[in-house]
């Protein structure tokens, strides 16, 4: 014990695991089994349906990167210990707010989203506050803003307008300097310089003949791709992320350590209300509208994503690229049994057969890396 | 203890009330560098709240702590644990789901600038971390091994490790040994002992007698929240000390019902 030099260097009950062994066993395998098995189910029995081809691969991106971006808050709150079960009537919430603000009101669009987010936000870091102070299960908390948020998104535009669909968004965004952030696209020139060299399809007549059919990647995609590498890279790479980590593990052990657990924990509603309102803000810039019933069953949609990712819903581990791995399944599989023909309804079925395989296997896993028994 | 030699940390008359609840009613502990004091008590004495209060978790209602012979008012744990004040909780030592390095430097972790961001350092982390283990006898298949795939005893030893290698003056261990089987006990002492000798002061809470005294230099008894005194090594036998501890008679008669085994 005093003699440090004696100390063996390999202990004969550590077993060597082989570094093939140990590139597999990680927190992502579930999310990337699934993403390997739906991409070859698909490119089977949908190969030749347009799901891959340029217009087919934006429907199924674009879908995937709306489950991304509330995966990530719900992710990173999930591993911070604590759920979000308002984040689907947040996203109704605050689109409506934005219609409200920009549209019965006639405030310019940018100042509507700024107050969304801040309205949002405020929400978010109230939920986190009511956790932390009373001590409540955040299932309990956030379920209660989940009526609350839904009733005020219907008694809201009915008292104002008389109905629960506020549309005209486009038309008041119309020059704003901040709704081209949400709404807008990037990259048209590379679709057409694409389209110029027949590499993707062009459209054959109309107005806009000659024009390539995708006319650049919606702001949706980049926002999810840019919340999934900060999230990602707060997480491993960062102070803060170990505290997350911890803060989600055992949140007393983090305080003795002197963690500040509830400032992180507070953080993280506020990042998910964030993500809320991102999502919420590109779904109102691309259909001119709110409604009171968008976002509905979105918080149960998040969860999964991160999940099949491989986070412990009880917190303290899990990725957020498995959570956007989740993410992207559940995006492929909607739209895919949409290309391949399918009764819609068995999209339920196959993801919940997803859902089971992907956890049962990511327990194992964690199982391997973490010693539980 | 010569008399040159100076308390490093001092309670004097700690007092502690939750609601109506007196947790500690005027406890007072001194204790030196380089010295294991052990805190013995049974279950609901107050041993957890008067650690709890020297760390700086609690703030006492009454008292004052002594620190270098400067009184010190630990606002949260921070404080404390940048006063040089560590504590090893009971359960609560370490994180089972994070690996060896993040547990390591959980609250403490090394900054590495790159422009305006702040990163996480991991190769500086994940080196100490094997460098310290190495010399508490504990070999990591890597440090980025989960806890969880530790031995009790080796998670009090990273526990400790981690104090010591943060610069702890006074190290403060809650029952580190009540879990564990008898060879990581052993080990567990043996490294009480090591952070001992490199002059860290150790308070060194427990309900077994036994352990108490295998590495003990003073011991200080707590019942009901108050201190019912401190004796020197050798002043002391075990049995006066387990009666202290359970206050008394109706432990005596038990024992002798018992044979004396208790």
């Amino acid at each position: 014990m005093t003699d440090t030099a004696q100390t063996p260097e390999q202990d004969e009950r550590v077993k060597e695991i082989s570094s093939f062994r140990k590139a597999l066993i990680r927190p992502e395998l579930g999310g990337i089994c699934g993403t390997v098995i739906v991409f070859l189910f698909f490119a089977i029995f949908a190969g030749n349906s347009g799901m891959f081809n340029s217009q087919g691969v934006l429907n199924w991106s674009t879908v995937s990167a709306q489950f991304m971006i509330i995966a990530v808050g719900a992710c990173l709150l999930m591993i911070a210990g604590e759920f979000d079960l308002s984040v689907g009537s947040m996203i109704g919430f605050a689109g409506m707010m934005i219609a409200i603000f920009s549209v019965s009101l006639g405030w310019p669009v940018w100042l509507a989203i700024i107050l969304a987010f801040l309205i949002c936000m405020s929400i978010g870091a109230l939920n986190g506050y009511i956790v932390i102070k009373t001590g409540l299960p955040s299932f309990i908390v956030t379920l209660a803003f989940l009526f609350i948020l839904r009733g005020f998104t219907i008694f809201i535009p009915q008292q104002l307008e008389n109905r629960t669909i506020i549309g005209g968004i486009s038309d008041a965004a119309e020059g704003d300097w901040l709704a081209p952030l949400f709404g807008g696209q990037v990259g048209g020139w590379f679709f057409e310089f694409l389209g110029e060299r027949g590499l993707i399809e062009v459209f054959e007549r109309g107005t806009r003949a000659g024009e390539p059919v995708v006319d650049g990647i919606p702001m949706l995609i980049i926002w999810a791709l840019v919340l999934v590498a900060f999230g990602h890279f707060l997480l491993t790479r960062t102070q803060f992320g170990n505290w997350i980590f911890a803060a989600g593990g055992d949140a007393e052990a983090a305080r003795n350590s002197g963690v500040p657990v509830n400032a992180v924990k507070i953080k993280m509603f506020i990042m998910t209300a964030f993500c809320a309102t991102v999502f919420a803000t590109c779904q109102v810039m691309e259909f001119g509208s709110a409604a009171a019933d968008r976002g509905i069953l979105k918080e149960f949609e998040a969860i999964i994503a991160v999940v099949i990712g491989g986070a412990l819903l009880t917190g303290g581990y899990g990725s957020v690229i498995g959570a956007a791995l989740g993410a992207l399944i559940f995006g492929v599989v909607q739209q895919g049994l949409f290309f391949t023909g399918v009764e819609s309804s068995l999209f339920r079925v196959f993801l919940g057969v997803i859902l089971l395989l992907a956890v049962i296997l990511n327990t194992y896993i964690r199982r391997l890396i973490t010693g539980e028994r | 203890m010569t008399s040159e030699h100076a308390p490093i940390i001092e309670m004097r008359n700690i007092e502690k009330h939750f609601g109506s609840v007196i947790a500690l009613a005027g406890v007072s502990v001194d204790v030196f560098p380089g010295e294991c004091h052990c805190l013995l008590g049974d279950n609901g004495a107050g041993k957890s709240t008067f650690i709890k209060t020297m760390s700086g978790v609690h703030k006492p209602t009454a008292g004052e702590i002594m620190f270098e012979g400067k009184p010190m008012h630990f606002a949260d744990p921070r404080d404390a644990i940048s006063a040089g004040i560590a504590t090893v909780h009971q359960h609560l030592a370490m994180i089972p789901l994070m690996s060896v390095s993040r547990n390591f430097f959980m609250g403490n972790e090394p900054v590495k600038k790159v422009g305006p961001l702040k990163l996480f350092d991991h190769d500086y982390a994940n080196n100490v971390t094997m460098e310290e283990m190495r010399k508490m006898g504990i070999n990591l298949r890597g440090p980025d091994q989960a806890v969880g795939t530790l031995s009790g005893g080796e998670r009090q030893t990273v526990a400790i490790a981690r104090a010591v290698h943060f610069g702890a003056k006074v190290l403060i261990l809650d029952e580190p040994t009540s879990a564990l089987g008898v060879r990581q006990t052993a080990n567990v002492l043996a490294t009480i002992d090591k952070v001992r000798k490199q002059g860290i002061a150790v308070v060194f809470i427990t309900h077994n007698v036994r352990h108490a005294l295998a590495v003990g230099d003073r011991f200080t008894v707590l019942n009901r929240g108050k201190t019912l005194g401190t004796a020197q090594r050798g002043q002391i036998t075990p049995e006066e000390l387990q009666d202290m501890m359970a206050g008394g008679q109706e432990m005596v008669a038990l024992e002798g019902s018992l044979g004396g085994t208790v």
